[in-house]
């Protein structure tokens, strides 16, 4: 296993009953990268990321994160390793009795109790602004807001502990290109702020080709191919063919070669 | 191995203190430096962060709130640090983001305020929702087309056939307890064999119901709140809107018909069980053999009493229905409501039934049948 690899998951097996979500898969992600997980609907991409934090027990196989074995794990040890991640789930699973900032500060209270409630108001002050939202949203209650704040609410939640690694799932799914235009610059800020590693399930071209380092495809119940996009546009598998040839793939490449051109 | 985060003060030639932190500036190991730099009165003109090893944006945070409140300058941030810093430092001040809190007496006055005007519009949407059911049960009798029997015939099984077992328990206990306490009383006067006039005609007119109307609002009462409520939550009830299926016929209707059926059936099996019991204690304490018994009973309980209970029951069926689902239909929100809303149905059931129990009682006595 490779130092600088954050995750390292290796020959996974997941199915449910007759049903086989993941043969033999195998995935790293490095160091600081921003890694987009690409793959059709019922291709295993959420399963995959509950896998690796530990929401699913495998069928088999090995998963590392930060060097640390996470299958067979005792609850209480897995802890130490769970504080250094922050996952912003697809409809962001915010807490529906509390409010924004009373969110943020749930983790921090768990984990540190000690902590003044001034502090704790700080933190969550500057995390919400971090996460790209104006200060009236703290007191708000997750029915309060629009989907869009709502995902950054659960963005500046996973951030609350200052994590290593975000796992992200389908974050700009349900906001429009704008929102998520925006979305996707703040991944890219905050990734380079903070020094993060982005774990990011997608199925927004656009933000694939905006963000991302490297892109994995899942398909045939494993990783078919994984790397920098271009590397995936000069691959022949019939899927990736189509999903980055097809016309919203071609039109995604376009708004991109534009975006850098400029 | 990393280093807690620390800092040192000393004080500068030329006036004013210098605050010198090492180590790692991390939420993990800041520790107490929260009150420390709380607790610090001298005036501090320079941050130094030369040593410091790492820094994350809790720590980031520490020093630019420090730095802010004293107007120190920092110098030595690394790359990371300041840009950490300069992250953080955007965050409107000013603006506190705890809720307002008011002082206890406005709270306390407040309260009852927000407590009259939520009766009051509770007793208007509910009669609101009243009329609605009305008029959708008016619809469905022109149009039987658009009944839903299948719905109807599926909540005849949770309403009634799956309480079978816990009502018959629960009136079963009950006649015994009654005869069992009615014997010990009634023996003091030596006139034990009106146990039997106690136990059938209370079962009957009485208790055989309300117990029933009870043991009915908690399981089904309850069920139809948070069943609707839910519902609300995941937007099933806007959806069926927008397809043109109108929420009262399809959910309400069925409930409350399952609900106005079932009570009376249920009453006569809790009034039939109670008897039982009480049957059963007088055989073996008092030795009134069960066919003196049954024949006592026909003779001492009116024929009224029965049409008392069955005249009652459909009407706590409608009610406990009704605020079941009424109550379902006030949720909004979050999953907090849904709770709050299925204890209301519940509370709300159980109140009017005996409260419309009293009126009764008193409407009965007065026309003759008692």
């Amino acid at each position: 296993m490779a130092g600088d690899d954050i995750i390292s998951v290796q020959g996974l097996c997941n199915s449910f009953g007759d049903q086989i979500i993941h043969k033999d898969l195998d995935l790293d992600v490095r160091q600081g990268e921003i890694l987009g997980v690409v793959g059709g609907s019922g291709t295993g991409k959420s399963v995959l990321m509950r896998s690796i934090i530990g929401l699913q027990e495998p069928t088999a196989g090995d998963i590392h994160v930060f060097g640390e074995a996470m299958i067979g794990k005792e609850e209480d040890e897995a802890t130490d390793v769970r504080r250094r991640w922050g996952v912003l789930f697809q409809g962001g699973a915010l807490f529906s009795t509390l409010t924004v900032a009373e969110n943020v500060q749930v983790p921090l209270r768990e984990f540190y109790p000690d902590f003044s409630t001034d502090l704790l108001e700080e933190i969550a002050r500057y995390k919400i602004h971090l996460s790209g939202l104006p200060p009236e949203a703290a007191h708000k209650y997750p029915s309060e807001l629009s989907g869009g704040m709502r995902k950054r609410a659960g963005l500046a939640r996973a951030l609350a502990m200052d994590p290593e690694l975000l796992f992200l799932d389908e974050p700009t799914a349900g906001l429009d290109p704008i929102g998520a235009a925006n979305f996707d610059n703040l991944t890219r800020n905050l990734k380079e702020t903070l020094g993060l590693t982005v774990f990011l399930i997608t199925h927004d071209l656009d933000t694939l080709y905006a963000i991302c380092d490297r892109v994995a495809v899942l398909a045939d119940h494993k990783v078919i191919a994984i790397g920098p996009i271009e590397d995936l546009l000069a691959t022949d598998h019939p899927w990736i063919k189509e999903y980055f040839s097809g016309p919203r793939g071609r039109a995604a490449r376009r708004g991109h070669a534009k975006r850098v051109d400029k | 191995m990393v280093h807690s985060a620390d800092f040192i003060q000393e004080s500068l030639p030329d006036g004013g203190n210098i605050l010198r932190f090492s180590g790692n500036l991390a939420i993990a190991t800041i520790g107490d430096l929260d009150s420390r730099l709380h607790a610090l009165s001298d005036s501090v003109m320079q941050i130094d962060l030369g040593d410091v090893t790492h820094i994350d944006t809790v720590g980031a945070w520490l020093i630019y709130r420090t730095a802010k409140q004293s107007g120190a300058q920092i110098v030595n941030a690394h790359m990371d640090a300041a840009r950490l810093i300069e992250a953080v430092s955007g965050v409107d001040q000013t603006e506190s983001i705890a809720p307002v809190r008011r002082s206890t007496l406005a709270h306390f006055l407040g309260e009852i305020g927000e407590g009259v005007v939520v009766a009051f519009t509770t007793l208007l949407h509910f009669l609101g929702f009243v009329g609605q059911v009305v008029k959708a049960s008016a619809i469905l009798i022109l149009h039987p087309g658009r009944f839903r029997w299948h719905s109807v015939v599926q909540h005849f099984d949770m309403v009634g056939v799956r309480a079978l077992g816990i009502i018959g328990l629960m009136s079963f206990l009950i006649g015994i307890v009654i005869a069992q306490q009615g014997a010990v009383q009634l023996r003091q006067f030596g006139a034990e064999v009106f146990t039997i006039n106690l136990v059938g005609r209370l079962t009957f007119r009485e208790l055989g119901i309300l117990m029933t109307a009870i043991m009915v609002a908690g399981r089904s009462g309850s069920a139809f709140a948070a069943q609707i409520g839910t519902m609300k939550i995941t937007e099933e009830i806007d959806a069926m809107r927008t397809i043109g299926v109108v929420p009262a016929e399809a959910l309400v209707v069925p409930r409350v018909i399952a609900a106005v059926i079932m009570m009376p059936l249920l009453g006569i099996y809790a009034s039939l069980m109670a008897i039982i019991g009480g049957g059963l204690l007088c055989w073996i304490i008092l030795e009134i053999p069960p066919a003196t018994f049954v024949i006592r009973l026909r003779e001492v309980t009116p024929m009224t009493d029965f049409w008392i209970g069955m005249i009652k029951a459909p009407v706590f069926g409608a009610i406990i229905a009704m605020a079941g689902c009424f109550q379902g239909m006030q949720v909004e929100g979050n999953s907090e409501q849904v709770g709050l809303k299925t204890t209301a149905a519940v509370v709300q059931a159980i109140f009017l039934v005996i409260v419309l129990d009293a009126f009764f009682a008193v409407f009965f006595s007065e026309i003759g049948w008692d």
